[in-house]
């Protein structure tokens, strides 16, 4: 592997983790706002399964995407007949399996800044004539924003971090499905130790830079409250 | 109260040992800890099964690919027989003496097998997938780490197919992971092991066609004793066993040529 592999690698983890930190909050914010205000009586139902990914050992989650995203599988099958293609070995089913398996971690942290939030500026804001949509987005987003801050910074690394599901879907297809942590098992596997060093400690600073931009902000944001 | 606490750790650590000390008293034999190929995977069970019940001995199997499996060994992983896909890592691990010199041998010589469960493939050999024109994936093992992958890439280069499926090429982590992907459908067609091939709770084939030996480089899968056990007898006893004519059999009708004695 030379260095322009290993920075196709690195790169396309960063897209990866990228596309789905966007999907994840697009997907997350209502989902989180919902269970943040709801009685219902199946919030603990999907509170569980929002959870799992942190449970499930990502074989799992790896082994069920390949049943399913495969030709033979209720999505994969319905996927092919519409593109030709399977969603396995793609890029777009590497979206898909981030999508599942960094869910939690854009859920929990929204959630539970929305249930730190007083509804009671909410709710003045309603009586003042603005639309549920509009209170949301000029109350409760700019209160909530470490809330966001922890699930964008969360979802990126972990999605970046990904290994079990990408190997059991993704087909190590360079440029394609050849992330940044396969890459190193490659590497390790071949006893290119330091190649396997370079993209390690790479891998290592950012994960920390990021945990530690994290930490600093809710830190700040804790003094000044 | 430190004391107490203490006194119960130490009752605790004492039933542990003595629980960790009776196995050796209640099992006959030795137990061997043994390094395999993915491929060699059924046979070995097979083979594990005859050579237990013939000694008493007891075997324990770890599977994965043999670049993982070398890796392991070099590092310290505490096998006591290595059965690799291929000759290049046992003979690199008996030169640097993490093996025991003079104890490599070929116990089997692979087959490589073109496999699909691909309904518009049926009635055909396979090769048919391999086209400039086809479509769908085809799935080998990491030609970098997997003797059988490295293979695959042999044939496709030797035979002028390499650039009309590079694109369309996924790599399986070992050759188990190569059948998963083809026997799941995710891939159209795949490279995989003959012995893969007998196993009878895959999916039926459309097709399958074997790739002559010569159109590869030969996938002499060797054995080594580790270092580790070089003064384990049950370790050389099942080395010895696997040259024997009844293993030989079970190798031969696991897909596996035999080497020449």
């Amino acid at each position: 592997m030379n260095a322009s592999d290993e920075f196709s690698a690195l790169w396309l983890s960063v897209q990866l983790a990228a596309i789905t930190t966007v999907l994840l909050i697009l997907i997350a914010t209502p989902l989180a706002w919902w269970l943040s205000g709801t009685r219902s009586r199946a919030r603990p139902v999907i509170e569980a399964t929002v959870a799992l990914p942190i449970v499930l050992p990502p074989t799992v989650l790896g082994f069920y995407l390949l049943v399913l995203l495969g030709p033979y599988g209720a999505i994969g099958r319905w996927w092919v007949e519409l593109t030709g293609d399977t969603l396995s070995f793609s890029f777009t089913g590497l979206v898909i399996a981030s999508c599942v398996y960094s869910l939690p971690f854009a859920v929990q942290p929204l959630q539970h800044a929305f249930e730190a939030l007083g509804r009671r500026e909410i709710e003045a804001a309603r009586t003042l004539g603005a639309t549920p949509l509009d209170a949301f987005f000029s109350v409760a987003v700019p209160q909530s924003a470490r809330g966001f801050l922890n699930a964008i910074v969360l979802s990126f690394a972990h999605t970046l971090g990904e290994f079990g599901v990408v190997l059991m879907v993704g087909g190590n297809i360079p440029g394609e499905t050849r992330t940044i942590s396969i890459a190193i098992y490659d590497r390790v596997e071949s006893l290119d130790y330091t190649a396997a060093h370079t993209l390690s400690a790479t891998l290592l600073v950012f994960a920390f830079a990021a945990m530690l931009a994290m930490y600093l902000v809710n830190y700040r944001g804790r003094r000044n409250a | 109260m430190f004391t107490h606490i203490v006194r119960s750790l130490r009752l605790a650590v004492t039933w542990w040992s003595l629980g960790l000390f009776l196995v050796p008293v209640t099992s006959a034999g030795a137990e061997l800890r043994v390094a395999a190929a993915s491929n060699f995977g059924a046979a070995l069970a097979e083979l594990a099964a005859d050579f237990e019940s013939r000694t008493g001995h007891r075997l324990r199997v770890s599977l994965a690919s043999t670049g993982k499996l070398y890796a392991q060994v070099v590092n310290g992983a505490p096998f006591d027989v290595l059965l690799a896909a291929d000759a290049e890592r046992p003979e690199l691990l008996e030169r640097s003496g993490t093996g025991v010199p003079g104890t490599r041998f070929t116990y089997a010589v692979g087959a490589l097998v073109l496999w699909s469960r691909d309904p518009s493939l049926a009635g055909g050999d396979c090769r048919e997938a391999l086209s400039a024109t086809a479509i769908g994936h085809i799935a080998l093992a990491n030609p970098e780490t997997a003797p059988y992958g490295a293979a695959a890439r042999d044939y496709l280069r030797r035979a002028g197919l390499w650039t009309d499926v590079e694109a369309r090429l996924v790599y399986g982590e070992n050759i188990a992971q190569t059948l998963q992907f083809v026997a799941s459908g995710n891939a159209r067609a795949g490279f995989i092991a003959a012995a893969q091939a007998l196993d009878p709770r895959l999916p039926g084939a459309t097709c399958r066609w074997e790739v002559p030996a010569e159109l590869h480089e030969p996938l002499e899968q060797q054995a080594l004793l580790l270092q580790h056990a070089e003064d384990e007898p049950a370790a050389a006893e099942f080395l010895a066993y696997l040259r024997a004519d009844a293993a030989r059999d079970i190798i031969a009708r696991h897909g596996y040529l035999l080497p020449a004695r």
